[in-house]
């Protein structure tokens, strides 16, 4: 169906001067006390404006590296990363990172002042403009009435609410989401998907989404870049834009869904076994 | 039967994967394999109850909140329970003094408060403690000031590490009163001695407790105000400060114990050496002159400036922000 591509993946096939962020053969290294361990081996891959871009792979394949190295945290130890054009060597404004972690909201904020500090610290923004727009942006995610509470009077879902509104508030280039709906629990991951996906629809802000389920994964993006394990390479470039919320479960998705599975799973198998599995198999972190 | 089909879909399927032969016959025993054992569970119990739906009604019959009795409601307010212990060793220091019956061992608490109250209503101690504490806050400030910059600097650079934790672990254990005869010499006599001994009290403390509330800043908070562009002591300022306000609380709490208790006991052993006198050299002179219930009182005056600081300063600072803020509880 897709022969597995050598070294790294289709989206180069397909190269464009319209892409707002180019990731060129960029490999990741990160440091322990006694080693050097290799998360990612010469990744390339291009997003456009407006898209909801997946990078999506088992725990170990580099993708939340790869996206802190898009964020400018982490400097690639080959390669290069582009943002319209400009390479990416330190963190910026234009780079919003939304986080697992509930912790990435100062907790010694309310939620308004958590929104306007990110434009305020940045230089965006005067403070009343700040005001209006955390207000206006709040309002969007459907916290207006918590603009005075603070972060840990919130449940989990609002505070990746007031993560995803301080982050639109700032008009990034390019929002970037590490499995910002992992610590959630099922039900409130659904619905923040589903807002998330309004959202979009709304502002056409460009999203790189990193995550570890596949379903999240054809639910959210509109391409999905399929990463291998220990060093993260790229594996295949899947398009996705057809799914939504409604069609889990639907006989396209879950075809999708196996076959990225499979990609993702069964590599090195002969093509028999791979036909034998059936949807029982498939692991779907939901 | 249910029991049997499990098992044949399942061992093919596992070897199937190529999944370690051991897993597929800890399955024939289940408790391994996920969802198998539920599902045996099931098909054995399911039958025997039945399916209900409730249909809820307003529920306006009972009260969804009360108000706890005036009892509880008053125990919950920490001042009074505070005040109830103070009370109580003030009754239990009244009882030992009156069983002691000797004025000049132990005074009672009765004596002291009234020598208390004449020191007040003089002047002559509200004099004695402004002069301790003008010099204590000279001293509290500049120790403050120091220990943010030897911080900051420990934070941002691996020279400034090293030299912090040098110098903490170099003069933290070194008692500040064993520095005064050197300080006397260097600055003098008079206040510029005084606060060199207070600096030295308040910094290494403040100082490892503020280092280590900064390094206890999670990895995300720090990313999430690097994403906004914050550097250097911007950085250290909106994000590193407050993150870490908790520890540099007890650092600043156990640098103001440190530098009152330095203080009083510079006073009480070269305070006469030191132009004016504060209230470690009002006790001393007392004692020499054998007012033991002026001491008890110049010693009250400490504890009474120790507990409205602690209670009124930092328990309000504590109140606005780490407590209001969810940091701590």
């Amino acid at each position: 169906m897709n022969a597995p591509l050598q070294g790294h993946a289709a989206s180069n096939l397909s190269r464009t001067d319209t892409a707002l962020l180019s990731v060129d053969n960029v490999s990741l290294e990160y440091r322990t006390p006694q080693r050097v361990v290799r998360a990612t081996h010469q990744v390339s891959f291009e997003v456009d404006p407006a898209d909801r871009f997946v990078l999506l792979g088992p725990s170990g394949c580099g993708k939340s590296t790869l996206l802190k190295a898009i964020g400018g945290f982490i400097a690639p130890c080959e390669g290069e990363i582009r943002l319209q054009g400009q390479t990416v060597n330190a963190p910026g404004p234009d780079r919003i990172v939304v986080f697992q972690e509930f912790d990435q909201l100062p907790p010694w904020k309310t939620v308004k002042q958590n929104v306007m500090f990110a434009l305020l610290a940045s230089g965006t923004l005067k403070r009343r403009e700040a005001e209006e727009r955390a207000l206006h942006y709040l309002d969007k995610v459907g916290l207006a009435a918590f603009a005075d509470a603070y972060p840990h009077t919130l449940s989990g879902g609002m505070k990746a609410r007031v993560a995803i509104a301080r982050a639109l508030a700032m008009q990034p280039k390019i929002l970037l989401m590490d499995e910002p709906f992992a610590a959630l629990d099922a039900l409130t991951r659904r619905k923040m998907q589903e807002e998330l996906l309004l959202l979009w629809e709304e502002v056409r802000f460009t999203l790189l989404f990193v995550t570890h389920s596949i379903e999240e994964a054809l639910v959210v993006g509109n391409r999905i870049l399929l990463l291998s394990p220990h060093p993260g390479r790229v594996r295949a470039e899947i398009h996705s834009h057809q799914y939504d919320l409604h069609s889990l479960g639907g006989v396209g998705f879950q075809h999708t869904a196996r076959r990225i599975h499979s990609l993702l799973f069964e590599q090195g198998q002969s093509p028999d076994a791979e036909r034998e599995l059936d949807f029982t198999d498939i692991r779907i972190a939901y | 039967m249910q029991r049997g089909c499990d098992l044949l879909i399942f061992r093919p399927r596992l070897k199937r994967q190529g999944k370690d032969r051991s897993l597929a016959s800890l399955g024939s025993s289940y408790g391994a394999v996920p969802g198998f054992e539920k599902r045996v569970f099931m098909s054995q119990l399911s039958p025997a109850r039945e399916e209900y739906e409730v249909d809820l009604q307003p529920l306006t019959h009972v009260p969804l909140e009360r108000e706890l009795p005036l009892g509880q409601r008053l125990w919950q307010q920490g001042w009074l329970r505070k005040s109830l212990i103070l009370l109580l060793l003030a009754l239990v220091w009244e009882g030992v003094a009156r069983y002691q019956n000797n004025d000049l061992l132990l005074p009672s608490f009765l004596q002291t408060t009234s020598a208390l109250y004449d020191g007040m209503l003089s002047g002559e101690l509200l004099g004695k403690v402004w002069i301790s504490l003008v010099v204590l806050l000279k001293g509290y400030l500049l120790g403050i000031v120091l220990a943010f910059g030897l911080t900051t600097l420990a934070v941002s650079t691996q020279l400034g590490r090293d030299l912090l934790s040098t110098l903490t672990s170099m003069f933290n254990p070194l008692p500040a009163i064993a520095l005064l005869p050197l300080a006397l010499l260097w600055f003098g006599l008079g206040q510029n001695s005084l606060i060199f001994v207070l600096v030295h009290s308040v910094l290494w403390a403040l100082a490892l407790n503020m280092y280590a509330g900064f390094l206890g800043v999670s990895e995300t908070l720090r990313m999430a105000g690097r994403n906004y562009g914050l550097k250097g002591l911007r950085f250290v300022l909106f994000i590193l400060i407050p993150a870490a306000l908790p520890s540099i609380l007890a650092g600043l709490k156990i640098g103001w114990a440190f530098a009152w208790r330095t203080l009083i006991a510079a006073e009480l052993v070269f305070g006469a050496t030191s132009g004016k006198g504060g209230l470690g050299w009002y006790i001393f002179q007392n004692r020499n002159e054998l007012y033991t219930d002026k001491v008890f009182a110049g010693l009250a005056v400490v504890i009474l400036i120790g507990l409205l600081v602690e209670n009124l300063v930092f328990d309000s600072l504590e109140r606005v922000t780490v407590k209001r803020w969810g940091m701590q509880r």
